[in-house]
């Protein structure tokens, strides 16, 4: 008797388990995405005042319904047709966007290379090479920025070796032009280019290599055949982990860039901070996160469909 | 495992909180004499918290934002206006400010067309915008009788296509920018007129090839180090990489001009903001800045100007006797100072900025 009725519950139990366990991601990104989202497409669709904070209209919760009702009454999407008005912006982010396809392809020429020698290496090598590649997260990534102003300057360690060595006469400018924004992405972005790679090719069956060389297959087509596509998942998520955080980089362009150096990120701190208009920058966040978000869920879909066609 | 989370929360609510014994400050980079931050500490007990910027945009955004958590800021005069009317700041308690009496009247009744009555805020330092030339190579380029005490060494395309190739770095604030660039062309510097600031860009915008980086702190290393050969920046800061030349002995030989056409004066003024966790330690602060032995050590060191009357006997030979530091009555009626934009110019103002700088 007492073991039919626990069995009910056993069922129930479980389920809310279950429930629980799905709920805590989407109340994650509820909480981390869509509520900072909803408060920047809000800011965006407000008009600047000077005032703390520099944007109006406010919830007026102690009005009421009537409170509420004249919030939304007062917002508008004049900000957005404003960034329409001035070629600047969009500009910038085909500047940006180029930036970061550019600096996303050196980062996959660099990194695939070494994720592959990484999978190929001894057994009892990769951990310490994986450890190589994650060790600079151990330095603050400012510093790490910063030590490549120190490299790349004028009077920098490469002009000096370069002078010293009469490989040339004088310095390169290299610190100050998108040469070192390109730098920078690169170095610091890599480590997400490796590991997903290396994840992938050291998931990869070598007998299927084996059996291309068997059935005469060269090395090279090999790896044209087998190895790449097999390795198509990390390569497609290390350039998802480089190219969008690239797009909206302000950090590497500001220390490393000169002024040519036109990139949203930078278009969005003028916004913020020279012009005070917390609801134009706002419109820039929103816009630059549609131009991420819809190809990326466009590829998925194909991806989706490809699979299914596939299965 | 309980313990360590305890101590993680607790540690956590001091770090936001601001416990009543903590003062924090908000100054611009290399601004202050560290040894002071110190002697503030042991002379009121107080924990002090010294955090510094070097945009006025930067802090403004910080102060409108509101809740910034700091007890003493320090914009310039032209941003504190607006800042004071946005609300940001509370007014000062006279009675808990002693030294107050030590103040330069001069200089006082400059910062009053910022700050009327100088209700909301006390000069901490001021001081102009100029030429820092690097002699040695800017001679070498340019011949001996380059114009380093003049605008044309910055404006002029023919001396900065020359320039170039040591290197120029100009200050990234369009409110400084502009106005000097109207002064070269003989217009008003507080020219409000968009067609007018659109010719001082047209001045910026020839020269603008030339122009290594725009950035408003790196240049004192850059001019120290012999990066670059001509910054146009803040007095103060030049003749600091005028300093750390000479003490790195490098061949370095920085000078430090106000430009003979004039050159724009401005006042950073030490404020508190209307939600300063703590405003009495805010007011100590202040008084113990004001304090004329105090005040003369933070010039001497930074080499600024202060509006601080008491502090001169104090000074040193190298800040008082400097006419860069403290110039003559001549070259003060020569001096200008601006207002600030209302936000429809200022919009106009960044864009013609986004647009000399990156070419766009």
């Amino acid at each position: 008797m007492a073991r039919r009725g626990q069995r009910p519950q056993t069922v129930s139990g479980v389920a809310m388990r279950r429930l629980i366990l799905i709920a805590i991601p989407y109340l994650w990104l509820f909480a981390l995405f869509l509520i900072p989202f909803a408060i920047v497409l809000k800011i965006s669709l407000s008009d600047t005042v000077l005032a703390i904070p520099p944007y109006a209209p406010q919830i007026d919760l102690a009005a009421g319904w009537q409170g509420i009702k004249d919030f939304f009454g007062a917002l508008d999407g004049e900000n957005f047709v404003f960034l329409t008005s001035d070629d600047l912006y969009w500009k910038a982010y085909l500047s940006s966007l180029r930036i970061a396809a550019l600096s996303t392809l050196m980062t996959l020429l660099v990194g695939f290379p070494i994720a592959y020698a990484m999978a190929r290496a001894p057994d009892e090598w990769r951990p310490t090479l994986m450890m190589l590649v994650i060790l600079p997260f151990w330095t603050s990534f400012l510093i790490r920025v910063y030590s490549w102003m120190g490299i790349l300057a004028n009077e920098g360690i490469l002009n000096q070796v370069l002078t010293w060595t009469g490989i040339i006469d004088s310095p390169l400018q290299i610190l100050n032009t998108n040469t070192a924004v390109y730098i920078g992405i690169v170095y610091t972005y890599l480590p997400f280019m490796i590991l997903p790679i290396y994840a992938a090719l050291e998931r990869l069956d070598g007998s299927l290599l084996e059996a291309a060389e068997d059935l005469g297959c060269s090395r090279t087509s090999a790896f044209w055949l087998i190895t790449l596509p097999l390795s198509k998942n990390g390569v497609i998520a290390g350039c998802f982990l480089v190219f969008i955080p690239a797009v909206g980089e302000f950090v590497i362009p500001s220390l490393l860039g000169g002024s040519r150096t036109l990139m949203i990120g930078k278009v969005l701190w003028e916004e913020f901070f020279s012009n005070r208009d917390w609801p134009v920058a706002s419109a820039v966040a929103v816009v630059l996160l549609l131009i991420l978000v819809i190809p990326i869920v466009l590829f998925q879909r194909q991806e989706q469909k490809q699979r299914e066609a596939e299965g | 495992m309980t313990k360590t989370l305890v101590s993680i929360a607790a540690a956590l609510a001091i770090g936001t909180a601001a416990m009543a014994e903590d003062v924090r400050v908000y100054n611009w980079s290399d601004y202050i004499d560290e040894n002071l931050l110190a002697k503030f500490q042991t002379e009121t007990g107080i924990n002090l918290i010294y955090d510094v910027f070097d945009s006025n945009e930067l802090l403004e955004t910080k102060m409108l934002a509101g809740g910034s958590g700091y007890d003493v800021v320090v914009p310039t005069g032209t941003f504190l206006q607006r800042q004071i009317s946005a609300g940001a700041f509370q007014k000062l308690d006279l009675a808990k400010l002693p030294n107050h009496q030590n103040l330069w009247d001069v200089i006082a009744k400059r910062t009053a067309q910022y700050d009327p009555d100088n209700a909301y805020s006390i000069n901490y330092m001021w001081g102009t915008t100029g030429i820092g030339a690097n002699i040695g190579k800017v001679t070498a380029t340019l011949g001996a009788d380059a114009p380093i005490d003049s605008l044309e060494l910055v404006f002029d395309p023919a001396n900065m296509e020359k320039l170039a190739a040591c290197g120029v770095h100009f200050l990234d604030a369009p409110t400084e920018m502009i106005p000097a660039a109207l002064k070269y062309i003989g217009e008003d510097p507080d020219s409000k007129d968009p067609a007018k600031i659109e010719e001082a860009a047209k001045v910026l915008e020839a020269v603008r090839p030339y122009v290594q980086k725009f950035h408003s702190s790196e240049y004192i290393n850059a001019l120290a180090n012999g990066d670059i050969c001509v910054a146009f920046g803040w007095s103060g800061d030049i003749l600091q990489a005028r300093d750390r030349a000479a003490e790195a002995d490098n061949g370095n030989e920085i000078a430090f001009h106000a430009p003979k056409e004039g050159a724009l004066m401005w006042f950073d003024q030490m404020a508190i903001p209307a939600d300063a966790p703590n405003p009495d330690g805010a007011h100590k602060f202040l008084n113990f800045i004001m304090d004329a032995q105090n005040m003369a050590a933070a010039s001497n060191y930074v080499y600024y100007a202060n509006g601080n009357k008491a502090s001169q006997e104090f000074l040193n030979e190298d800040v008082i006797g400097d006419g860069a530091i403290y110039p003559d009555a001549a070259t003060l009626d020569n001096l200008y100072s601006v207002s600030p934009y209302d936000p429809k110019v200022q919009r106009v103002v960044t864009r013609i900025w986004t647009r000399v700088k990156s070419g766009t």
